[in-house]
């Protein structure tokens, strides 16, 4: 197991430098660069020039990439070209947004998705199965934007049961020692300024675990069709045991392992920034951030971003891996 | 009184927009405590769904179950979930015929044991992992203790099997039912499970019911031969008697087709001509009349009864394979 985490850990290394390498040459490719950014359609060719000289953009691509690398080595990702702040300061501070957000958006999705997903398969045919399939099928169609702002109107503007924008009311003047600000509220003992963060969290979170969700109904439901006919099963009902124990141990269980690995990837693909939910909630994650930077050409901040977001991509799939070898015997790591 | 009187079975199955299916057929025979009974015939004859009948294990929906099942004075088939559910591995127990698919692939070999032990001999924690290798033990598996905790893919399919058996005979049932118990294992554990179950069965005086189409597993072990085709039994006898004077076309068609080490060299196996598939409703006469050489005008029309002998011996034909003079 140990052998098999710290090859995985190993792998991480040429994969970042691969993904270094092309995203240095995608970024640079992009037309435009950081001085249209800054200057718009007015500056002079002579402007532009001096600012792309003044950000070593003017030397060869190469040169840039080396001077990149060397400082990538020291653990050093450079300065945003907007905000002029260093690139991991922004990151820490606005990827505790993106987590609390995914951990919001999948423990509802989990929450709903698993027990609906298996009570559809124990009563398939059913009108609740056709409803939560149906259910799972609209949370697929509807685009994210479009069920973020209707969640909004309804709920923040219309009802004023949420807030509608930002992570934590600006009335509150909490501290902030690790940024996710639940968990600031609740180590400061700030009680009302970590209820505050949750209520902020939830119509974000409700968007985002849309589709997440309706992705855990099916497997679920699938999952847990599948187990129910298999031999095993009969053998646990052979036995007389009660209807729970044959649930719980023998159903539930087994069905469980494609659901796990789903869940691992949906959590590494919500962490890596959910644009469209951000944008729409005024929620300052790595999403937001991000698309900001894209606009404004900010070289630094999206290669940084991005390989940070690679190297957590990983992790959270390797933690997927290990805790499947846990629940299968059959799948043991080496 | 027999220990289970299985009186004119019946399963059906129904589903929307399909055909209806007679599975059992008014399947009768009973089963005294200590003796082993068996259900021969080949696939789709109906001889698993009337073992997943008598255990209500059938799908709750589309399958309808009628006739009687009378367990020591318990009527099987009228009980409701709950009260099946305590008779269910302590009563009657059953083995199943893949031993990889019929055990959960992610919980030790341990648990699967002893959760029976907990669900009906009421007992906890160590007293039931002692018993538990005690099990394991008496069913042959070396090493018990190691066993315990591993997992069913590290076993091999005898060693399966074996494990299996242990849970069915975790309680001490009075009936055992095993349903094929040997067709997923090569030949030389094929006898040595056979043997293991002989000699369970012989030490507890549990009554065994064996279901195979394999003629071959029934001559070694069976007291009361049922051979079953299309749902419904068509020769029943004692052992020695079906296979001594056979009288039904189909028994002896099953008969012929055992190879033999015994019979000269070039000589043929001979098949049954045809397949399950070219049945006639039994309404209509006798099921097996459109695979039968010695089908009569009388096969065609009604459903030829059951007719009994002094002997004991009954077959559902009306022109029997008469029985051949002996010197």
């Amino acid at each position: 197991m140990f052998r098999f985490i710290v090859r995985r850990l190993l792998l991480l290394i040429p994969t970042l430098f691969g993904l270094s390498i092309l995203l240095f040459v995608w970024l640079h490719r992009l037309p435009g660069g950081p001085e249209t950014a800054i200057l718009g359609e007015r500056g002079t060719p002579e402007m532009r020039a001096q600012i792309r000289r003044s950000l070593g953009l003017d030397e060869p691509l190469l040169m840039q990439y080396g001077r990149f690398m060397k400082r990538l080595l020291q653990l050093d990702l450079g300065t945003s070209i907007s905000t002029k702040r260093e690139v991991t300061t922004e990151f820490i501070q606005r990827f505790p947004g993106t987590v609390e957000l995914t951990i919001t958006a999948m423990v509802i999705a989990i929450g709903v998705g698993i027990p609906l997903g298996y009570l559809a398969a124990r009563r398939s045919g059913s009108i609740l199965d056709h409803a939560s399939v149906g259910g799972s099928l609209l949370g697929t169609c509807i685009p994210i934007f479009f069920l973020a702002y209707v969640l909004k109107a309804v709920f923040a503007e219309w009802l004023g049961w949420f807030p509608a924008i930002g992570r934590q009311d600006s009335s509150i003047d909490a501290t902030h020692p690790t940024n996710f600000f639940v968990l600031d509220g609740l180590l400061t003992r700030e009680w009302d300024a970590a209820a505050d963060a949750i209520w902020h969290l939830i119509l974000p979170g409700l968007a985002l675990a849309s589709i997440p969700f309706a992705i855990l109904v099916r497997i679920t439901r699938a999952s847990v069709l599948e187990v129910l006919g298999e031999d095993f099963v009969r053998t646990a009902e052979a036995k007389g045991l009660t209807e729970r124990v044959v649930r719980r141990r023998h159903v539930l269980r087994n069905a469980m392992l494609p659901v796990a690995t789903s869940i691992g990837l949906l959590t590494g693909l919500l962490l890596s920034g959910a644009v469209l939910t951000e944008t729409v909630f005024g929620f300052s994650g790595i999403g937001l951030f991000l698309y900001e930077a894209i606009s404004n050409r900010d070289y630094p901040v999206l290669q940084g971003f991005i390989l940070l977001i690679a190297v957590i991509f990983t992790l959270v799939n390797l933690a997927v891996d290990v805790s499947y070898s846990l629940i299968d015997p059959r799948v043991r790591v080496r | 009184m027999a220990l289970l009187d299985v009186e004119d079975l019946s399963v059906t199955f129904r589903r929307r927009g399909q055909r209806t299916v007679h599975a059992v057929d008014g399947v009768s025979f009973s089963v005294d405590a200590g003796e082993v009974v068996a259900l021969v015939g080949e696939s789709g004859c109906g001889k698993s769904v009337t073992s997943l009948a008598l255990m209500g294990l059938l799908p709750r929906r589309g399958a309808q179950v009628g006739g009687s099942a009378n367990f020591d004075g318990t009527e099987l088939l009228a009980l409701d979930q709950r009260s099946m559910r305590d008779i269910r591995g302590k009563d009657v127990a059953m083995i199943f015929q893949d031993p990889l698919s019929s055990l959960n692939p992610v919980i030790p070999i341990g648990i699967q044991v002893t959760e029976v032990l907990v669900r009906h001999r009421g007992m906890s924690g160590d007293a039931a992992r002692k018993e538990a290798a005690n099990l394991l033990d008496r069913v042959g598996i070396p090493d018990p203790r190691r066993r315990l905790k591993e997992y069913p893919h590290q076993l091999s399919g005898g060693m399966r099997q074996r494990a299996l058996i242990a849970i069915a005979v975790a309680c001490q049932p009075r009936l055992l039912i095993a349903d094929e118990p040997t067709t997923a294992l090569d030949v030389t554990i094929q006898a040595q499970i056979l043997e293991l179950l002989k000699e369970l069965v012989r030490d507890s005086n549990t009554a065994l019911i064996m279901i195979t189409h394999d003629l071959g597993v029934v001559a070694g072990m069976c007291d009361m031969i049922n051979v079953l085709y299309a749902g419904r039994v068509v020769e029943s006898a004692r052992r020695k008697e079906l296979f001594a004077a056979p009288r039904h076309p189909y028994t002896v068609g099953l008969l012929r087709s055992i190879p033999r080490l015994d019979v000269g060299r070039g000589e043929k196996l001979t098949p049954i001509r045809g397949s399950v598939r070219d049945v006639l409703p039994w309404s209509e006469g006798c099921a097996f009349a459109p695979r039968c050489d010695r089908r009569i005008d009388a096969s065609i029309g009604e459903p030829p009864p059951m007719v009994p002998t002094h002997t004991g011996h009954s077959y559902r034909c009306v022109n029997p394979v008469p029985v051949e003079e002996k010197a």
